[in-house]
């Protein structure tokens, strides 16, 4: 049989903020290159995301924060991913973050952060230059 | 790379399947619905621990309401004690072969519930794939010590109904005003619904809709076996202690009567004639490439140099003869 490796990816919007017109569109995006989204809504805790990544076997996580709440959401559901023993799946986000919140970010671990305006072909080519589908060592 | 080659000591992953793990288990489902190597014999070493978990399809049009019945489901077993697997297909883009898979979003208040494992899966269009890959994260649930399998799918295409009537017990979900539609519909349903449910029966037209169907039932032949219908408001719960009932009704019918029995019989012969044919064409395909390959015997099809059914004919002949090839 053959086989078929796709890479899935898990879209998640969590805080507050009420509406996901910018997760959707990134969600819609990564739909038309090919990949497979697991799109969980709105209002998400960091341990509601982080169980849903396990229970899809996920490849990546991305998150759409538009509340500011950056600093706090990322490492929360860093920490998330890691009390369930996946604190090696890559993590990506997209929102208004300033410069150095994002330097910050990525100094503590997010893979890659999208600020508003990046055209959503340069996550596309950042997902198929750095994110492979996951095999278990 | 699997379980399966783990270091001597360590528990293989089909050990950690057997015992629950959450990690390994959605692993395993995405080897086997990916159809890597490897993955079918971690499955046929589950296959003896399975057959134990209650299996449910819901099936509808899109935006019938299916998720948010699940939902309702969901909570209902998780107060009886029992341990909940839902795997939710959604449809895959012909286009791209992306996929946006939506219907956790009205499941999130079980998402961290350890008791409750959901596994969002694309249809992905190969032949026979859909419900190969469904039986596979079946399997995978059941041998997890799930006690319930809900399989949630758009009634739309053949794939989709042959997976949902792989379930146990089929649930369909329509919605009133249908009117027209249910006559172009029912021939499908019908065969495949064990329970109908005329959700968002705050709307109006829902009594009529009831009606409609149950005219549309009484005009089978007497023997026919009962289908009930019921009304559901399942954003407001309201219609799910009737839905539970009925499954469990539906369900005592399978454990007593004869009917249990020849639905697994039916089961077990479809499932095994979907993979001889998947897996008889694979090996088919694969035997071709030895030799002058797909392509070529295409051409000379197309060309009218030979007949598909000669091919066709001259390919199994070499599928089943060791030795040089004839075409
Ligand atoms: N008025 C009303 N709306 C409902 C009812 N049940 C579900 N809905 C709404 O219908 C919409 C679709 O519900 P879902 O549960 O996502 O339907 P679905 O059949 O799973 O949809 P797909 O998976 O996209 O095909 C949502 O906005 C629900 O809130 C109901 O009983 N009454
Ligand atoms: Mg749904």
């Amino acid at each position: 049989m053959s086989s078929q490796r796709k890479i899935r990816i898990l879209v998640a919007k969590p805080g507050l903020d009420g509406h996901d017109r910018g997760a959707k569109v990134v969600a819609r995006a990564l739909v038309d290159a090919g990949y497979e989204v697991i799109y969980t809504g709105l209002h998400q805790t960091p341990d509601m995301i982080a169980a849903a990544a396990v229970q899809e076997a996920v490849d990546l996580v991305g998150l759409s924060i538009m509340s500011g709440a950056h600093m706090t959401l990322f490492p929360a559901v860093q920490e998330a991913l890691e009390r369930r023993g996946v604190s090696d799946l890559p993590i990506f986000g997209w929102g208004i973050v300033p410069e150095e919140d994002k330097a910050a970010l990525l100094e503590g671990g997010v893979d890659a952060i999208f600020t508003p305006g990046t055209p959503t072909t340069e996550i596309i080519e950042w997902i198929e230059t750095n994110v492979r589908p996951r095999v278990e060592g | 790379m699997t379980g399966a080659r783990a270091p001597a000591g360590s528990p293989s992953r089909v050990e950690e399947v057997l015992a629950g793990d959450v990690a390994q288990a959605a692993r395993l489902m995405r080897d086997l619905d990916d159809q890597i190597p490897g993955a079918v014999d971690e499955l046929k070493r589950l296959y003896p621990a399975t057959g134990k978990a209650f299996v449910i399809g819901v099936t509808g049009n899109p935006g019938s309401g299916k998720s948010t019945i699940v939902d309702c489901l969901i909570g209902r077993y998780r107060e009886q004690g029992l341990r909940v697997g839902v795997v939710a297909i959604d449809p895959s883009s012909p286009f791209s072969g992306g996929a946006i898979l939506g219907d956790r979003i009205r499941m999130q208040r079980h998402a961290t519930d350890p008791g409750v494992f959901i596994r969002s899966l694309a249809t992905r269009g190969h032949l026979g794939g859909l419900s190969r890959s469904t039986q596979d994260i079946i399997t995978v649930m059941d041998a997890m010590g799930n006690d319930v399998v809900i399989v949630e799918t758009v009634g739309v295409g053949q794939d989709e109904v042959d997976v949902v009537s792989t379930a146990h017990t089929s649930v369909v979900v329509l919605v009133p005003g249908l009117g027209d539609e249910i006559q172009a519909i029912k021939a499908g349903i019908l065969e495949i619904a064990d329970l109908l449910v005329v959700n968002k029966a705050d709307r109006e037209g829902a009594d009529r809709t009831v009606a409609d169907l149950a005219m549309m039932l009484d005009l089978r032949p007497a023997e026919a076996r009962e289908i009930p219908i019921l009304k559901a408001v399942a954003t407001r719960g309201e219609g799910i202690d009737a839905l539970v009932e009925g499954l469990a009704a539906h369900r005592r019918t399978l454990d007593q009567e004869a009917e249990g029995r020849r639905r697994r019989l039916e089961r077990a012969k479809t499932r095994l004639k979907d993979l001889l044919r998947a897996m008889a064409l694979d090996q088919a395909l694969a035997r071709l490439e030895e030799g002058s390959g797909l392509a070529h015997l295409v051409q000379r099809i197309a060309e009218r140099e030979l007949d598909p059914y000669t091919a066709a004919e001259q390919v199994l002949a070499d599928l089943f003869t060791p030795g040089p090839l004839s075409t």
